[in-house]
Formats: C-alpha cells, structure tokens, sequence
C-alpha cells in the first residue's frame, strides 16, 4: 500500500465509524419532535447494551474455552459479589481485577 | 459544585477506563509496531477513529493489498452498535450546544455506559459532567496508543490481566442497572440474546445480531402492549 493508499483506508473506518455514531443524532436533531417509537427505544435499550456489553467482554474466552475462560468467569462472580457487598463501584473492579491478575499468575 | 469539582468527579469516575484504556492503548501500540508502523500510525488512527476493535482490523488491513470495500464493512458492522448507544444518549445530549459534537464523535462502549448509568448529584452540571468524562477517556486511549507506539519494543509491558477492568466495569455497570430497576425485561433479554447470538453466529457478528434482536424484543412488546 502506499502511503495515500493507507490514508484513505484510515479515512474510510474513521468516516464510517463517525456515521455509526453521528446518525441517530442527525435523524433526531433538536428541533424536530422524535418519533414515540424512537423516544421509547431509547429508553429501553440501555440495560439491554449493558448486558450484551457484558457478554462482548467474555466473547473471546466464550468461544474458544481455556483456562483462562474459567478464571475470568471467576473473577467476575468475585466482582459481583463486591459489588452486592460493599456498593462501592471502585472496589468491585480494582478487587475483581486484582483477583483476576492473581488468578492467572497462579494457575 | 464549580466547573473544577465536577472535572475531579469526572476524573474519579473515568479511573477504571483510564487503567483499562492506557493498557489497551499500550497493547495496541505495541501490535502496531510489531506490524511495522511507526508511532503515528496508532496515534492517528486513535484520534481519528478511536475504537479499538476496530483500530486493529485496520492494522491487519492496512499490511495487505489495497481494498476500500472490507474495509467500508468490517467497520460498519463492528461499529454499527453506536447506532443504539445514539438512540439512547438523544435525550441526555439533547440541550448539549456547542459540546454536542464532542459528545457525539466520543461516544465509545465506555463513555456510553458512565454517561447513561450515573446518578449525578443535584448540583453537578450533566453536561459538562458528559463532556469531561467523554474527553478524559479518548485522551486516555490516545495517550495509550502514542505510548505503546512510541515504546515499540523498548519496555515489554507484562501485566497480563489487568484489561479486565473493562470487563469488572460493565459488571458493575450492570449490577448496579439490576438493582435500580423495577422490571428486569430489557436486562435480561440482552443477556439472552447475546448468548444465542454468540453461540449461533460467533463472535465476529453477534453484536450487531444481538442488538437488532432487542430492538426486535421491543417492537413485538410494544405491538402487543398497545393494543
């Protein structure tokens, strides 16, 4: 590739990747009424991505199952747990993690 | 709380995502020098970009001949989940001025879900507390990737582990998500479908398939609701 033609394959993953997040926003701008369709999707979506995020972290380890998969899941019962216990968002990750890098060096 | 206070809040909130990020950014510079790109190629195409999945389809691409039509889709279907995390950010961002763009063109996974789950005290700006968050997180994946690039081979960072803070983040994130909410519908079907979705379509489709799978969830309960 040269370098114009690497340019332009940058160009064209940031462009697009700035659609994926500039459109709703176009369809939707200020001024104009959303659609109640649209108004109460974007209500109910939130919780649903959060749980499909969830998911996306452990694709990787899901699909291709190694030790490494049963340490991660273990981790993060440990982060949940945390986080039922104390309610303190900081400590839940940064014990889940820490959990999770001792895990690792151990096994 | 003064515009300084609400950046020390910010800062506080972002400190998981600047562990992950910097790490990751590093990770990723790193695999770019390891492909034989200078520094500014993982630095530009963080700031330009500046969404890591994609960021690394990209260096593999750019090694082979050139083709703008995988690079147009791999991008597209990987990318196309901000649409829902758009659809979902139009109220809060919607009296944003002149930081709207800011927020918009940083809307990554992350950023999403702080900005969507916080429960701001009474006395915080939202907006300015979203812009501060939004702009401490790419400066974090920013700063990773110039690093990583920059080290090349330099310091090999071995801290295995230690990325998954993101995945302790949405955890939590989520977690927390249950315990707030009166109907656990929505939470439960992007479980659902997340799952079904990976294991039938792999790992490569399944976020875009899981994503119009909830959106389709919605629309048959709305049908049937409405009526």
């Amino acid at each position: 590739m040269t370098i114009l033609e690497q340019i332009i394959t940058i160009g064209i993953a940031a462009v697009v990747t700035m659609l994926t997040r500039f459109l709703p926003f176009w369809l939707y701008p200020n001024d104009q009424k959303t659609p109640k369709y649209i108004h109460l999707l974007g209500n109910f979506l939130p919780p649903a991505i959060l749980g499909i995020l969830v998911i996306y972290c452990y694709s990787d380890t899901l699909t291709s199952v190694n030790l490494a998969t049963y340490l991660s899941v273990i981790a993060g019962i440990i982060t949940v747990f945390l986080q039922l216990w104390r309610k303190n968002m900081l400590l839940s990750i940064f014990g889940g993690t820490f959990c999770y890098i001792i895990l690792l060096a151990l096994f | 709380m003064s515009r300084h206070e609400v950046f020390h809040f910010a800062l506080k909130k972002t400190i998981p995502i600047m562990t992950g990020f910097i790490f990751l950014g590093i990770a990723y510079g790193l695999y770019m020098h390891q492909q034989g790109f200078n520094v500014i190629y993982p630095t530009v195409m963080a700031m330009t970009i500046f969404g890591g999945s994609v960021e690394f389809i990209i260096a593999n691409l750019l090694r082979e001949p050139f083709n703008p039509w995988p690079v147009f889709w791999l991008t597209l279907i990987v990318n196309s989940r901000h649409l829902f995390y758009g659809i979902s950010m139009l109220e809060k961002y919607r009296n944003a001025g002149r930081q709207k763009k800011v927020l918009i063109f940083g809307l990554c996974d992350e950023t999403f879900s702080i900005n969507y789950a916080i429960k701001l005290p009474s006395n915080v700006n939202a907006i300015t507390f979203y812009f501060d968050v939004t702009l401490l997180n790419y400066f974090y994946w920013v700063l990773g990737a110039f690093l990583g690039g920059l080290l090349g081979q330099i310091v090999v960072v071995k801290l295995e582990g230690l990325s998954f803070v993101l995945t302790a983040l949405f955890l939590v994130l989520f977690v927390d998500q249950l315990q707030r909410e009166q109907s656990h519908f929505s939470s439960i079907s992007g479980i659902i479908t997340a799952l079904t979705a990976l294991l039938i379509f792999g790992h490569n489709l399944f976020l875009p398939i899981s994503m119009l799978l909830v959106v389709f969830i919605f629309s048959i309960r709305e049908h049937f609701w409405s009526k």
